[in-house]
């Protein structure tokens, strides 16, 4: 039986990073759902290492700075041997170069993948909360489109899920690669909550069909109409629920 | 793939570290500049076939460490920040805008350690080695810095504690 005296602080920490081989991981995990207070510490820390990849993640996506790309050459006292890896560097730097220039290529086809992983990971950070899940509720959907659509910079409309099951709750406002973008999050009777991630798309007059991601424990329909990005998401429900949820979304979006 | 380009490969995380490690965009980018500079005039004493992320992830610890100590020669580099509770009047909402000052807030040896952890998914091991400490510091580093942010973001103080084994 697992006790505070045996269970150290530095096992609770690799618990939380799912670094703990399968067998300890059980064992620490049947102690923690004994003890509610130490629940809520791994809850929390899940939580905000979620809201940390969240807040950074588009810096990997920025084109990198010029000249962060460009060889700086030794100084000229540096011997022969030194000279010689500057030839290399500057074949490696070409090679480099065009490696970089072809994957930007990858890069805007990856881009809707990119989006499906900043919805899973802004699901995973607010669908838990249980007192501010949104900054502005449903009770203010007027003021919450109005103020959503402004700051993205793009008419956006809160599609009505009752059909499908979904009530609004609200939205906020969160960061984006290329400025802000939107969330709106939908709640089902049972407590279960769905997310709609939008944002507004570099190039127009595009549209893609559904594509499908798992990004841990979040499943995310994500798909482009036009101006803007869509990206549904769920840790709770089925894929084909899920797939019901996001059909209603794009219909409703495109009568 | 030659070191070369696996290092220029690495550019985009190293800007992601150094921003979450630095706080705004400027000094972010200066000091990737300067690590940068720094790993290329270096390149030559990485060893081959060992890890080149922490090779590179240390340069940088290293050009920060003495970015700082140049900056404020009296800073402590560890306990040295009193955080203050941002969140006191909003509730227990999940901000990412407070995030990243909550985050400036950490005594940087701990958020070295967190950012490490949670941005580059790097395991106990390899941190230790990056931030050449013993893995015991590593651990309470994390332990604290979770502590801290916690505090911070979600107002939840550190009261129910485990043992700290060294």
């Amino acid at each position: 039986m697992t006790d505070e005296t045996t269970l150290t602080d530095a096992e609770l920490q690799a618990y939380v990073d799912g670094r703990l081989p399968a067998l300890r991981a059980a064992e620490v995990e049947a102690w923690i759902s004994a003890h509610p207070e130490h629940a809520e510490r791994v809850a929390d820390y899940r939580r905000l290492g979620d809201a940390l990849r969240l807040l950074y993640e588009p810096i990997v996506s920025e084109p990198v700075p010029e000249s962060m790309l460009a060889r700086r050459p030794p100084r000229w006292s540096r011997a022969a041997k030194a000279a010689a890896w500057v030839g290399l560097g500057i074949a490696a730097g070409l090679i480099a170069g065009w490696q970089l220039h072809d994957r930007s290529v990858a890069a805007m086809v990856d881009a809707g993948a990119a989006m499906a992983r900043r919805a899973a990971l802004a699901h995973a950070t607010y669908s838990p909360e249980v007192r501010h899940p949104v900054e502005v509720g449903a009770d203010q959907e007027a003021h919450l489109v109005a103020w959503l659509s402004k700051r993205v910079g793009a008419p956006l409309r809160a599609p009505k899920l009752e059909d499908v099951g979904y009530h609004l709750v609200g939205g906020r406002l969160l960061p984006g690669e290329s400025g802000p973008v939107a969330q709106f999050m939908y709640q089902c009777n049972a407590g279960t909550r769905v997310t709609l991630y939008v944002r507004t798309e570099s190039t127009q007059n595009r549209e893609s069909a559904f594509r499908y991601s798992k990004e841990g424990n979040v499943r995310v329909y994500y798909w482009v109409d036009r101006k803007l990005g869509y990206a549904m998401s769920t840790s709770d429900i089925s894929k084909d629920d899920l797939l019901k949820v996001s059909n209603a979304v794009y219909q409703q979006l495109n009568p | 793939m030659n070191e070369g380009e696996r290092l220029v490969e690495l550019i985009p995380r190293l800007r992601r570290y150094a921003r979450a490690l630095a706080g705004d965009r400027a000094s972010a980018d200066d000091l990737v500049q300067d690590t940068l500079e720094r790993a290329w005039s270096k390149l030559h004493l990485y060893r081959r076939g060992t890890d080149l992320r922490a090779w590179l992830f240390t340069v940088m610890h290293n050009v920060h460490v003495n970015k700082v100590r140049a900056a404020r020669p009296t800073d402590p580099l560890d306990e040295g920040l009193s955080e203050i509770a941002l969140r006191a009047t909003q509730g227990d909402s999940l901000m990412l805008r407070d995030l990243d000052r909550a985050i400036a807030l950490l005594p940087m040896e701990q958020r070295a350690v967190l950012l490490l952890v949670t941005l580059e998914d790097m395991s106990y091991e390899e941190v230790a080695r990056t931030l050449q400490i013993p893995i015991g510091t590593v651990m309470s580093r994390l332990s604290r810095a979770r502590d801290k942010l916690r505090a911070m973001m979600l107002g939840q103080t550190a009261s129910a504690k485990l043992k700290v084994v060294k």
